[in-house]
């Protein structure tokens, strides 16, 4: 009973929301929404994440980007001033990283997208988050799990900003199928992730 | 009762023991992208190339691709080779980038407007159907009236691609009024067909 309880409560402290901080929104300088940006004003992933298809990192939009529409919308509200001060200053405004990786661990947004793995395939549906969280705990099981298993996630080149995406009914034919189509390699060697 | 209250420490302190707590390997003393530092004065640890600098492969030496103009006047060609994939690829960054205002139709009836922003013109504007193709480019690179400039967010050869889906979508339209005979949709004016003959993206105007 003393071993079952102990592994009992370190399993809990481990995989826990309070541990990996799942579906957490950190407080961040502005309360941005991705729900009002992406499902009701209809904007895609990449008009302000504009790296995501050729870098590593994905990017985070500098305020000239906040400032393309907010320069007129909402243009005097409390909630938008930190932009206009940005703006004003040239300070950056200082988000807080949602998905923060381990330093020892190598990762690059490009080739997932660019081999057919959706943004909401890792990211969840942001499109209904008022606050941005993570909604998987980036352990390295998480990872492997789809590296052991890429048709399992894969979907069509066309449908990877399609944040409402269902994978369909015949996925166990069609995921295979595009996993050769892409030349998608099932890499699980440590240094793949580790180097 | 007091054996309990021991059991449950030993509980708790053997739950911790398995869980580690030093995160020295996951913060290591490097930066990520963007990340913040106390070391610069502004605070960023991504810093901003030295004025004047010119970085490998970006000395820009052709006026034409790189501006948009020739001696300070708007060309009226493309200086990109455009074909049909180029049309296609112009179609999507122009759904990303600029239909959030312009619409999908290019009708200046975007969501954006809805919201408050004001209305950019339509592209089938007379004034607009016969500019230079090159104010279109120069238009997204320097910015224009309330648009800012997506010199920093559309890489260059992208502009003159979403440059070339204008110029399908005013086709198109001007195909559709005159009863969308084959061949007449396929004259759009003022440089949708490149100089060096790859001029494709004057058929592709029934692209949708």
């Amino acid at each position: 009973m003393l071993l079952g309880g102990t592994l009992a409560v370190a399993y809990i402290t481990d995989r826990g929301d309070w541990t990996t901080s799942i579906r957490m929104a950190p407080e961040q300088p502005i309360p941005f929404s991705h729900k009002h940006h992406v499902k009701d004003d209809g904007i895609d992933c990449r008009y302000c994440h504009t790296g995501v298809e050729t870098s590593g990192y994905a990017g985070l939009p500098p305020t000239e980007t906040c400032m393309t529409c907010h320069s007129q919308i909402w243009s005097n509200a409390t909630l938008t001033q930190p932009i206009r001060d940005s703006w004003a200053s040239g300070k950056s405004i200082e988000w807080v990283r949602v998905h923060d990786l381990p330093d020892f661990v190598y990762f690059n947004h490009s080739i997932h997208i660019n081999k057919g793995i959706g943004c909401s395939t890792c990211h969840g549906r942001v499109d209904e988050m008022p606050l941005t969280y993570r909604v998987n705990n980036l352990y390295m099981e998480w990872c492997v799990n789809c590296h052991r298993n890429p048709a399992k996630y894969i979907r069509p080149k066309s449908e990877v900003f399609n944040i409402e995406y269902q994978y369909p009914a015949n996925q166990a034919e069609l995921g295979p199928q595009l996993v050769k189509e892409y030349h998608v390699q099932s890499l699980t060697d440590c240094v793949t992730c580790h180097r | 009762m007091y054996r309990r209250k021991v059991m449950a420490g030993v509980v708790l302190a053997g739950a911790l023991g398995l869980t580690a707590c030093r995160q020295d390997m996951h913060n290591q003393p490097r930066y990520k992208p963007f990340a913040a530092t106390s070391f610069f004065g502004d605070g960023r640890s991504a810093r901003p190339a030295i004025e004047d600098t010119v970085a490998r492969g970006q000395l820009h030496l052709d006026q034409a691709r790189y501006t948009g103009k020739e001696n300070g006047k708007d060309i009226s060609y493309f200086p990109i080779q455009i074909t049909r994939a180029d049309v296609a690829r112009g179609q999507e960054r122009f759904n990303i980038f600029c239909s959030p205002c312009h619409g999908r139709l290019g009708d200046g009836h975007g969501m954006i407007v809805s919201r408050g922003l004001r209305q950019p013109p339509s592209y089938y504007d007379p004034r607009l159907v016969n500019a230079p193709v090159g104010h279109f480019f120069d238009v997204m690179t320097n910015g224009y009236g309330a648009m800012y400039s997506y010199a920093s967010r559309v890489p260059v050869d992208d502009r003159w691609r979403i440059a070339s889906y204008i110029r399908a979508l005013q086709a198109s339209a001007a195909g559709a009024s005159a009863g969308a005979s084959q061949n007449g949709a396929a004259s759009p004016q003022n440089g949708a067909v490149s100089q060096n003959g790859a001029g494709q993206s004057g058929r592709a105007g029934g692209l949708q």
